[in-house]
Parts: structure tokens; C-alpha cells; sequence
């Protein structure tokens, strides 16, 4: 297999007829890889009238030109339209599957229809084969994974695992795929639609080889980059504390989220801080394949099941948001119990960070008697884990009326029970920077409403003016060499590494000068191309809502700035309308 | 003589980094599976990753089952390989008690470590090594891996 195609080699997959074809999709040099390749597959196969759950619309895996050739090229685009949102989507995960795509031959996976029963499919570079698992039906999400092993095991080769849990076989609008055991398409529902598909998991087997690119060019600057990535310090802090050394940093700076954003420091940050998880829980750190950095924090759960002297332990991995979303939020500060919740929620196959914040809004209803036990069923209280943890299953599992509305989303259950003020919504539920008017926007008017959209919490840290004209001109722009890199498909911790000049000499090296030289227009058109999909499915930017709790936040800074936020609303909405109006198709997307 | 040892697996994190050198640098291809050395889940009771790689036998069933003269001893432990003599019958794989030989599904060739280090500056961990043969003959100290992390280069 060569690696310098001018084509996207992807396989679809349709459940419905249960055939499978190999295509060699558009221009690599138009639509790049990654985020660019499943909009622009989304162009052509997906049905823009057409529901978020129907199974006809394709759910697509898409890696890029770089996948596998350099460090930290280690991360698979989901696109996806989204039960949350109803609108075209992406999710972003690491884990083995960005190489086992690659060393399975493929650019992408695109899989349509449903399959008649429970299914788990299995695709490698000389496999395509659909297994019926309705053993697997309510299964959770580990002992799915321990099922799903068992396939492609004759061929030697290493292999990804993704599979959804209850939650994504229920349809619930925040329920993930989960990647590897450890890694996550968290964001905006991936799981429901696989769900839809009936499509309980996928194995891909990363069993074919490449000759490698010719010439001297590529090993020297691979040298250089591994090097450069791993010689210095640039990445010891991902691996060291991780992310959660941030608790410690945000809530000295007023910014971390607490008690559903009631405040935002607490001085019981000592127990949940990065420090302390990693003296008191951290068990080992992993990587994704093709990473040297090992950012992935497994955290180890030692619990009692019984008296005497009766324990099991857990493997649980555990990062920033996912502490912020179930402990901060929650008004946990012991790390043990926001382990258990996290085990629960890996398990149920819901997003982490939805969840939470959904359950942080329903913690503050109750407290203020907008509902009460009739809906909530279990005793909810800030600080309390085991009525958080007996709601998380049912959102999982819709176990009512309150919990089917609460699994669309915590906005939508506040619409109809009250209490919208202070949903810590932003287009989604929010991520855990509360760090001031142009991150509030940046994710509640951002493609995909995530704090990696954009790095808008940055701006609010370092800049000293409030020009609502410049920060936008900043969001835009990052947002763009953001998307290159999401092309590519690195990992966004080496964004420092590759800027776009980086990725055109990385694109060179590999004989893919094309893509090197037109890289700026074909970024910018993947840029309007998504944008323009987000508004064709249904994004109305004139319907974003800013939830009142969001102009009472406190910071370091002092109290939110209405009038610069609502300077940085209407220029953002502009800029995207801009972009929208702007989107071309792409090669491939003519009618076949 | 040297061999590549897996002596620290307990540090590793599954990166890969070690096979996509050896792939790389060794075999010239873009690859995880065709490589000398290639890692593992654990799995079980043990947590982490395991190395599937030779651990130099001497005398190498490999060599002995090898019908074409391709594999051969090598003085230390381990074999080399003269490719152009491989019959790509799959006997070397066959008799290898570690599995530490990978025959290719498509062009059906043996991929196996061959002692040369390369991958060692990879490993961001420290989890692999080159070691003096005897280090592991009776009445030497062992294979222990000093506690220094190597840099890349
Ligand atoms: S390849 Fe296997 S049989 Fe041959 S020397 Fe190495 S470990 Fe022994
Ligand atoms: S020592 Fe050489 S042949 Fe063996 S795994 Fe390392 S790079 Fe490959
Ligand atoms: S390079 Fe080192 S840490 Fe990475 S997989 Fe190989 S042995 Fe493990």
C-alpha cells in the first residue's frame, strides 16, 4: 500500500444491504483528511433532511494524510449528526484507532443503514464481516470490550475496539463511544447514532503495511520532530500531573466551576486536585498508539464489597474535565468518589462531562425546589455521590419522564421543568473554564461547542483589552490552524508543534506536495465547508442562548462584562454567517 | 555480543513508538506488526504491556527449523537473516516458543528482531535495552536496565 495517494481510500459499510465497497473518494488536496474528509463524505452521502438518528445518515470514522507517520498523529475525526444538536457534528478520540485505520489501508470508515439485529462489525485491510451479538444487547461498555476482543484474534495484528454502552443502545442525546476502554467520541451523542445503526461495536484490525515514503526529506524531519517532542520539555506537563493540574491553577484563578458554577473556587481543592489524585490513585499512565508522550492517567479504584476484608479494584481513567464535570461540579471533593462515578459513567456509555453537568443542574433545581424526588427519584445533593451515582444510571436507562427529557440535554429538561437561568449550558453542556466573556461564546457559538473549538479561555487570560473586533479575528483563526491540525489528525497537545508551516514540510516530506502547497485554501475551505454543513442541518445563529448564570460568574477579573460579551456574540455571529455563506462543495460530492 | 532486551516492560504505555521504529528504520515500512519488537496489552491479572520480541535463544529453533539457509545462528543468541535465501515457508515462525516472529500475510516474509538497538531511542521510558550478553550468563550481576531514560538521540 503507498501513503501518497491523491484520492481518500475509505470503506463504507452499508448495514442495511449488508454491502460493503472500497472508495477512492475526492481530492486528499481539497478536502485534506479528518475533520475535511467526513464533511465533505457528509456532503455527498449524508441526508440533510433527514433526522440525527436515522439510520440512513452515515456515521464516519476519518483519519488523515499524516495518521501514523509522525508523533502524535494518533487521533480519528467521528462526524456525525448529532441527536443533541440535530446538526452535523465532530468528536474527537485517541486510543489505537487512528493507527489500525491507517495500517488497515483506510482514510475513513463510513457506515450507513442498520443492521437487522444487535452487530458488531469487524473491517481490516483483508476483512470485512458483520458478527450478530444480541448476547451483547444492555451489556455495559467493559464487558463489551472483553466480547469484542475475541475477534480478529487470527490476525496477529493489533487492533482498535469501540462500542457504545446501554445509554447509546437507548438513544440518550450525550451517550459516547468509547475507544479503547480509556478514550472517548464523547461529545454530541456519536454513541445514540451508532446505537441507531444497531451497531454495538467495531474491531478494526490494523493488519496491513506500507512502503515508506522514498527520499530523505521524511526521516530527517521525523527525527527532528520526535526529537523535538519528546527531548524537550514541551510535553512533560501531559504527562507528569496531566490535565488536572489545572484544578489547582483555575480555582486559584476564580475559574473552575463549582456546585453547577455557583462559585468558582473553593478552598476543598486540595482534595480532588491534580497532586492529589496522582499521589493517592495515580496507578500508571498510557499512551495512543503512535504517542510518546502518555498523557492518559489510569487511576486505580480500591473498593469494598463486603465486610471483612472484601475489595476489588477499578481501573479508571481520569483528566481535568472529567473531574470537573463529576467533582467540582458536583460539589465532590473526595477523588474516590468522583472515581466511582467516572467507573459508572464508562460503564453506562454516557459522556462524562454532559452528564455531569446535566446532574449539577439537577442538584441546584432540587436545592431550589424547581423539582423534587417525584422526578429526580433518588435524594440529590450537591456533595453526595450516591444519589448522583443512581441518577447517572437513569439517564442511562430513561428510567422517567424527567430522566428521558434530562438525556437530551440539562437546557431542554430546565425548558420544561424551569430553572433555565442557571443551566450551565453553552450550545452544550459547558466545559470547565470559567474563565470569562469570550470563552462563554466561543463554546455556546463554536462548531462543535467545545472548549478545543477555539482557545478562547486563552484569550480571556491573556489579553488586556476588551476588543470584541480582535477576539474574534483570534477565534477565527485559531479555529483554522486548529482545523488543519484536525485534518492531519494530530493531537491538539502538539498544536504548538504543528503550525501550519510544520504540517505543509510534513506534508512535503511525504510526497504529498499538493496538499503542502494549496494548504491554506484547502484549510480555509474545510473551515466555511463545516460551518456551511452546521448551518444546512439546522444551526440557527441567531438562537444561541447565553444562560443568565453566565453574566454572574466571578473570575479573577471581577464580574462578567455584559456589554463586551454581547459585543463578542453579535461580531462571532457575524464572522460565522460569513463563513457559511462562503462554503463551496467539494470534489466527490457530485451524485455518483 | 549484545542482545535487545525488554527488561522494564513495567514502565511502558503502549505508544508503539519502539515498532514503528523498527519498522521504519529496520524494514523500511510504515507499519506496527512488521517489526522486530511489537507490544501488547497485557491483560489478565497484570496490568500494562507486555513485548513480544526474541530473547535470543542460542541455539535458535528458528535457525534450526529453517530449510533454506536464511536464518542462521548467531554467535550470542538470536539469528541473522539473508532474505534473499527466505523460502517464506513459515517453519522459523512455527518453531519460535515465543512467537517473536511475525510472518507477514501479504508478501509471507518473517519479521524478527535482529539485535541491533535501534528502536532503544525510541522508547521514551527506558523499557528496552541492549545488554551485554554475558550480563546474563550464571554469576553475573543480570539484565537489569539502569534507571536513566535515554534522549531520542
Ligand atoms: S526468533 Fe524465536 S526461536 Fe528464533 S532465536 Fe528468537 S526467540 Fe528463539
Ligand atoms: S533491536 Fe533492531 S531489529 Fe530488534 S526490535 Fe529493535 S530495531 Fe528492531
Ligand atoms: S517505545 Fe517503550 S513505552 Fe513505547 S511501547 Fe515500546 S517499550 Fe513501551
Amino acid at each position: 500500500m503507498r501513503t501518497d495517494q491523491t484520492w481518500s481510500r475509505v470503506l463504507h459499510v452499508d448495514l442495511e444491504s449488508g454491502r460493503s465497497h472500497v472508495l477512492q473518494f475526492g481530492s486528499r488536496a481539497e478536502h485534506l483528511g479528518g475533520s475535511g474528509l467526513a464533511a465533505a463524505l457528509y456532503s455527498r452521502y449524508g441526508l440533510l433532511d433527514a433526522p440525527a438518528l436515522d439510520p440512513r445518515q452515515p456515521l464516519i470514522f476519518a483519519v488523515g494524510p499524516l495518521t501514523g507517520l509522525f508523533p502524535l498523529m494518533s487521533k480519528t475525526v467521528c462526524g456525525f449528526r448529532s441527536p443533541y444538536t440535530g446538526e452535523w457534528a465532530e468528536s474527537h478520540a485517541g486510543g489505537r484507532l487512528a493507527l489500525s485505520l491507517r495500517f488497515a489501508g483506510y482514510d475513513a470508515l463510513m457506515v450507513t443503514g442498520a443492521a437487522r439485529g444487535l452487530s458488531a462489525l469487524i473491517v481490516g485491510a483483508r476483512t470485512v464481516d458483520l458478527h450478530d451479538v444480541a448476547y451483547l444487547r444492555g451489556a455495559d461498555v467493559f464487558s463489551t470490550g472483553k466480547y469484542l476482543r475475541r475477534f480478529g484474534r487470527e490476525s496477529s495484528g493489533h487492533r482498535s475496539c469501540i462500542r457504545i454502552g446501554p445509554a447509546g443502545e437507548q438513544g440518550i442525546s450525550y451517550a459516547c463511544i468509547n475507544v479503547d476502554s480509556f478514550r472517548h467520541f464523547g461529545r454530541l451523542g456519536a454513541g445514540a447514532v451508532m446505537g441507531a445503526k444497531n451497531l454495538k461495536g467495531i474491531v478494526v484490525l490494523g493488519d496491513g503495511s506500507y512502503r515508506l515514503p522514498e527520499g530523505k526529506a521524511y526521516p530527517k524531519l521525523m527525527r527532528e520532530l520526535y526529537k523535538d517532542i519528546t527531548g524537550t520539555d514541551k510535553m512533560r506537563k501531559y504527562h507528569d500531573l496531566g490535565t488536572p493540574a489545572n484544578l489547582t491553577a483555575l480555582n486559584g484563578l476564580n475559574a473552575l466551576p463549582w456546585n453547577n458554577l455557583q462559585k468558582t473556587t473553593d478552598e476543598r481543592i486540595d482534595g480532588i486536585s491534580g497532586e492529589t489524585f496522582a499521589d493517592r490513585f495515580l496507578l500508571r499512565q498510557t499512551a495512543c498508539a503512535g504517542c510518546p508522550v502518555g498523557c492518559i492517567h489510569i487511576g486505580l479504584l480500591r473498593q469494598q464489597f463486603a465486610s471483612d476484608h472484601e475489595f476489588l479494584y477499578k481501573q479508571v481513567s481520569y483528566d481535568y474535565e472529567s473531574i470537573f464535570s463529576q467533582g467540582t461540579m458536583l460539589g465532590l471533593t473526595d477523588g474516590s468518589d468522583v472515581l466511582a462515578l467516572l467507573d459508572e459513567t464508562e460503564k453506562l456509555g454516557l459522556d462524562c462531562m454532559s452528564s455531569g453537568v446535566a446532574l449539577a443542574w439537577v442538584a441546584e433545581a432540587v436545592e431550589k425546589g424547581v423539582i423534587t424526588e417525584r422526578e429526580t427519584l433518588v435524594p440529590i445533593r450537591f456533595g453526595e455521590v450516591q444519589g448522583f451515582m443512581e441518577a447517572l444510571r437513569h439517564i442511562a436507562m430513561g428510567s422517567n419522564e424527567f430522566y428521558r427529557t434530562l438525556g437530551t440535554g440539562a437546557l431542554k429538561a430546565a425548558d420544561v421543568y424551569g430553572g433555565a437561568e442557571y443551566a450551565c449550558v453553552l450550545g452544550q453542556e459547558m466545559a470547565g473554564y470559567a474563565t470569562g466573556e469570550v470563552f462563554f461564546v466561543a463554546q455556546a457559538y463554536g462548531f462543535r461547542h467545545s472548549h478545543l473549538d477555539s482557545g478562547g479561555y486563552a484569550w480571556d487570560q491573556s489579553s488586556k483589552e476588551k476588543d470584541a473586533r480582535k477576539a474574534v479575528d483570534f477565534l477565527v483563526d485559531d479555529e483554522y490552524k486548529r482545523i488543519l491540525i484536525n485534518c492531519m489528525v494530530s493531537c491538539m497537545f502538539a498544536r504548538a508543534t504543528y503550525g501550519p508551516e510544520r504540517i505543509a514540510e510534513c506534508l512535503a516530506s511525504v510526497g504529498l506536495t499538493d496538499l503542502a502547497d494549496g494548504l491554506e485554501t484547502a484549510g480555509r475551505a474545510v473551515q466555511a465547508l463545516r460551518w456551511k454543513l452546521k448551518f444546512d442541518t439546522g444551526f440557527d445563529v441567531d438562537a444561541v442562548r447565553i444562560p443568565k448564570r453566565y453574566t454572574e460568574v466571578v473570575t479573577w477579573k471581577g464580574a462578567i462584562d455584559t456589554t463586551y460579551m454581547d459585543a463578542v456574540r453579535t461580531t462571532y455571529a457575524a464572522a460565522i454567517r460569513e463563513l457559511a455563506a462562503s462554503g463551496q462543495p467539494m470534489s466527490g460530492s457530485e451524485d455518483a | 555480543m549484545k542482545v535487545l532486551r525488554a527488561g522494564r516492560m513495567e514502565r511502558c504505555i503502549g505508544c508503539h513508538s519502539c515498532s514503528l521504529a523498527c519498522a521504519r528504520l529496520v524494514h523500511g515500512r510504515l507499519s506496527w506488526n512488521t517489526a522486530g519488537i511489537r507490544i501488547a496489552s497485557a491483560g489478565g491479572l497484570s496490568t500494562g504491556f507486555e513485548a513480544h520480541l526474541c530473547v535470543a535463544c542460542d541455539p535458535a529453533p528458528c535457525a534450526a527449523a529453517c530449510p533454506s539457509g536464511s536464518l542462521v545462528q548467531r554467535a550470542g543468541g538470536g539469528v541473522t537473516v539473508d532474505r534473499d535465501l527466505c523460502i517464506r515457508c513459515g517453519k522459523c515462525a512455527s518453531a519460535c516458543p515465543v512467537d517473536a516472529i511475525y510472518m507477514d500475510p501479504e508478501e509471507q516474509y518473517p519479521y524478527l528482531c535482529l539485535h541491533c538497538g535501534r528502536c532503544v531511542a525510541f522508547c521514551p521510558h527506558g523499557c528496552i535495552a541492549l545488554e551485554d550478553v554475558d550480563a546474563r550468563r550464571p554469576g553475573s550481576r543480570g539484565g537489569d536496565v539502569d534507571g536513566e531514560v535515554p534522549d531520542a538521540y
